[in-house]
């Protein structure tokens, strides 16, 4: 039903407090590890492990200056959450052409 | 989530099926029937039933909410930590069934509690409206 990279988007996004982290980039721009983690309400290590799991989502890049890493969202790696609905309406027109071909095989 | 949200996520599909209503009902709740055009299921078409589909690629956590035979089937589908509705309405036709499916309101998974968030997913999809529009 559902190819990798979606499954890999949706996993990615469904905890609360990585999601919260990628909102705040999309809607702050870019941000460091640190500053992150002032407002996120967990440590910093924890910010980034989450972090971690956003960049191999290809949710955020990340730009290394001096000692500081800089954070930023990538908004065209949502594309697949967005053709989501499109792929479940293959999903189940795909399931109708199934149901059609068990009808014509069932008993009255 | 805002209405157009939830619109533009839902899913609607539709289609004229020459078989009578009672026929494609039992397609829709007989479990070795809904197998073969569906998944694999523990489906009963009795309220509040809890069932999963299942797949190669993973299962589907489902409740039964509306049981009308021959004319409605309604259960939430929760898969991949967002909960939907699939409600079947079949109407007679002249030549046999409009069929129609439709999944709507994803909203987040209550079942799946580690996901956290009960706002999460719906104020997600709200904003991502906005983030949509900065995407070219």
């Amino acid at each position: 039903m559902t190819p990798d990279p979606q499954d890999i988007l949706f996993k990615s996004l469904a905890d609360p407090t990585r999601r919260a982290i990628f909102e705040r980039l999309c809607r702050e721009g870019e941000q460091t590890v640190g500053a992150l983690t002032v407002q996120s309400g967990v440590s910093q290590p924890a910010v980034s492990k989450h972090l971690g799991v956003l960049k191999q989502a290809g949710l955020v890049r990340d730009r290394h200056e001096g000692r500081l890493t800089h954070y930023s969202a990538q908004l065209g790696a949502l594309a697949p959450l967005i053709d989501w609905t499109g792929q479940m309406t293959g999903f189940w027109q795909n399931r109708f052409d199934d149901l059609e071909d068990l009808l014509k095989r069932m008993d009255q | 989530m805002s209405k157009a949200a939830t619109e533009t996520l839902g899913v609607i599909v539709e289609r004229e099926i020459s078989y009578p209503p009672e026929k494609i009902w039992r397609a829709l709740t007989q479990p070795h029937l809904i197998e073969e055009w569906l998944m694999k299921n523990d489906f009963k078409p009795a309220v509040d039933h809890r069932f999963n589909f299942s797949a190669d690629w993973g299962s589907v956590d489902c409740q039964v909410l509306a049981v009308e035979p021959n004319k409605t089937l309604s259960y939430t589908w929760g898969a991949y930590g967002l909960a939907s509705v699939v409600t079947w309405t079949l109407t007679p036709t002249s030549t046999g069934t409009h069929l129609r499916m439709e999944q709507s309101g994803f909203g987040p998974d209550q079942q799946q509690a580690y996901h956290g968030a009960k706002a999460g997913w719906p104020r997600f999809f709200a904003s991502l409206e906005a983030l949509l529009a900065r995407i070219e």
